[in-house]
């Protein structure tokens, strides 16, 4: 019934990465632009002004304390919350003109999982963006979905329900839905929040794969131990922008204390995390 | 019962208000707006009443147009009490749904005492429903409604179901699902308010809701959910009107409800795999064979171990061995006596015969298989660990089996 997933069945040559391999780097636009970002739930500000360019692409992990508004950052630049003022810019044009390059995983809690639908289902919906309006998905777009499946490695529980798949198994659901994408640029949302140990494995190396296919993946983290070994970039945010850019330079003690205060725990473990990864490099 | 031209109407209208309530009643349930169906019904009566004194006589249309204003209104209210202020949805349902009511009853007493003799609207009948009034030309409208929702529901299958299941998620990909969710709730608000005539004002939302939660339990796929709940719409409208047509001053809503309470319950004590009876059969099964396979590996491995080649195992032996009592052990060597697969040689000892023997030792070797596994496989063991010891050679790779078989076999020498 299903052909071996071959890489270039998920791949699609996005537009924009072909301006960036026509161009030359300097030329192309950056993969996202934030610019002066604001969100406010009734005139308390969730973020503040913050500004994020996010040249080429890479794996971004956004930390920062309960309430900083990391998952607010992600609603706004998907237009999924309002904006009191900015301006977002995806490969060089604004968000509403760039669906079709956008993946999304959202928040496990966001849905309710006694709907009636298969995991396969579900991961179809990914691909219902392309279609459009009373077209129905067709053969293609099911072994996708698959494909996708595979990919996540719950292939095998495609005709589950998905109210009777594990927290870790409904997580790749979501993984897979977003692959069904088939987006240049990633967003998710604590992708690994409450997940067992083999599904985070199998996001990460998802992450490592979607970057060697040239893709961006923006990734709300609530670990900071694991952030130098997962993310090439990291974000810090604390309603305000505190810092961004290569973890190497980034992810340090003194931005750390910046975002989360003193709190000593925090810091230790970052610092540990940190070791690990120059002792490994 | 005589089956009179209007006998038929009568069933024609209500079976087929009963599958349109069915089919989008589904949509409300699973976007949890069951309760807003019912505020919406509630906050149309003094809508009804209010194009009642308007028009100055009984005129379906413009009464139902002024009981869709209102109801809206009273939908309105709830949506600015709960964004507004700190009111949780439910107390503003309750607070609408009350007070739209409470004012449309007063309305309509007042009316009723007022009004001329013969213009008498027979306002009443709309707070419980009548069923004898329907007329050709309700049933058309009915008709009329239920075919737009149909075409709408097959139409646009894949947009109304990315949005009730992930509205978040299809906003990303660019479906206005805002605007695609307030197409649903027109629909829903449509079938309320044709409905309010026959069902009455107070038990509208039943014919909503019932239909819909009955047919969860009979599947896990939307397509059919959303079948099987218009085909329980459909029967409990055409089974509901019957006591209405027999019964003198029968109200259309109350056996309309009882047909569906009927049904529902129905569903879920006998529904396959979700009923109660098929999940408490169901879970006894496996507590059973649970029972049986860990009596089996236990006789198994005191057995082997016993002195003088005896494989006769004391009962006392057994229960020090296993939190068990008397009595569960012999039910389960009751069992296995049947299947022919242990025996007891005097009353305070028992044995497996050849064929428990040859069983015992295929549940100790998947059991020691899966243990090996659990340590060996730790991350990836969650997905697969099966408490059904049977399944190891399904379940797993074959070239993993014999990977974790020789592992035993260099563990136990």
């Amino acid at each position: 019934m299903l052909q071996p997933a071959r890489s270039d069945t998920l791949e699609r040559p996005a537009p924009a990465a072909a301006a960036v391999a026509s161009n030359g780097r300097d030329a192309a636009p950056a993969v996202l632009d934030v610019h002066d970002v604001t969100v406010a739930y009734h005139r308390k500000p969730v973020l503040w002004n913050v500004d994020l360019t996010i040249p080429e692409p890479r794996l971004v992990g956004i930390v920062g304390p309960n309430g900083a508004g990391k998952s607010t950052l992600i609603k706004a630049i998907l237009g999924l919350v309002p904006m009191a003022g900015g301006r977002i810019r995806v490969y060089g044009k604004p968000f509403e003109k760039q669906r079709r390059l956008v993946g999304y995983v959202p928040q496990r809690e966001s849905v309710d999982w006694d709907f009636p639908v298969s995991a396969f289902d579900a991961v179809l919906m990914g691909t219902y963006g392309e279609l459009g309006w009373l077209r129905r998905p067709g053969r293609r777009q099911r072994q996708r979905a698959m494909e996708c499946l595979e990919k996540v490695g719950i292939s095998h529980l495609a005709n589950r329900q998905i109210g009777q798949l594990s927290g870790g198994q409904q997580q790749r659901v979501f993984l897979a839905r977003a692959l069904a994408q088939q987006a240049q640029i990633y967003f998710m949302d604590e992708p690994m929040a409450g997940v067992d140990a083999a599904t985070e494995r199998v996001i990460f190396e998802l992450l490592r794969e979607l970057h060697t296919q040239g893709k961006t993946v923006l990734v709300v983290h609530h670990d900071l131990r694991t952030v130098p070994g997962y993310f090439d970039d990291v974000v810090l945010l604390n309603m305000r922008l505190v810092a961004s850019g290569p973890v190497e330079t980034t992810f340090t003690p003194e931005n750390l204390r910046k975002t989360y205060g003193g709190r000593l725990s925090i810091l230790e473990a970052a610092g540990e995390a940190l070791q690990t990864r120059e002792r490994s490099q | 019962m005589a089956f009179t031209y209007n006998t038929w109407i009568v069933l024609a209208g209500v079976s087929l208000l009963g599958a349109c309530s069915g089919l989008v009643g589904s949509f409300a349930v699973l976007r949890r707006r069951a309760l807003i169906g019912d505020a919406l019904a509630h906050a149309a009566l003094p809508g009804l009443c209010l194009a009642f004194l308007v028009v100055g006589e009984r005129n379906l249309p413009a009464m139902l147009a002024g009981g869709f204003l209102t109801g809206l209104a009273g939908v309105a209210v709830i949506a600015a009490l709960r964004h507004g202020t700190r009111i949780k949805e439910d107390a503003a349902i309750g607070v609408v749904l009350s007070v739209f009511y409470g004012a449309g009853v007063v309305l309509s007493v007042s009316i009723q005492n007022s009004v001329t003799e013969g213009s008498k609207a027979g306002l009443e009948s709309y707070i419980l429903g009548r069923t004898a009034g329907i007329v050709r030309q309700d049933v058309l409208l009915i008709a009329g409604v239920a075919a737009v929702c149909l075409v709408l529901v097959l139409a646009m299958y894949k947009e109304f179901k990315l949005v009730a299941f992930d509205s978040g998620f299809a906003g990303v990909q660019g479906w206005p699902a805002f605007r695609l969710d307030l197409l649903l709730m027109a629909m829903i608000a449509l079938t309320v308010i044709i409905g309010l005539p026959m069902v009455g004002v107070v038990l509208t939302a039943a014919l909503l809701i019932i239909p819909a939660a009955a047919a969860r339990f009979w599947t896990e796929r939307l397509e059919w959910l959303l079948f099987l709940s218009a085909v329980f719409g459909l029967a409990i409208g055409a089974v509901g009107t019957i006591p209405s047509a027999l019964l003198r001053n029968m109200p259309g809503g109350p056996p309309i409800v009882l047909a569906g309470t009927a049904l529902f319950v129905v569903s879920l004590l006998f529904a396959p795999r979700r009923g109660l009876v098929a999940r408490s059969i169901a879970a006894r099964r496996f507590r059973r064979r649970i029972a049986d396979q860990t009596a089996l590996m236990t006789i198994y491995e005191l057995g082997r171990g016993a002195q003088g080649g005896d494989d006769a195992v004391t009962t006392n032996a057994f229960l020090s061995r296993r939190a068990w009592d008397e009595r569960s052990l012999r039910v389960v060597m009751d069992r296995l006596e049947r299947r022919g697969l242990a025996e007891r040689p005097s009353t305070d000892s028992v044995r497996l015969t050849s064929a428990g023997l040859e069983r015992g030792a295929q549940l100790v070797r998947s059991y020691r298989l899966w243990e090996l596994f659990l340590v060996e496989h730790a991350e990836t063991a969650g997905n697969y660990a099966d408490l059904d010891l049977d399944t190891i050679d399904e379940k797993l790779p074959r070239e993993l089996v014999r990977e974790l078989e020789g592992r035993l076999l260099e563990e136990t020498g």
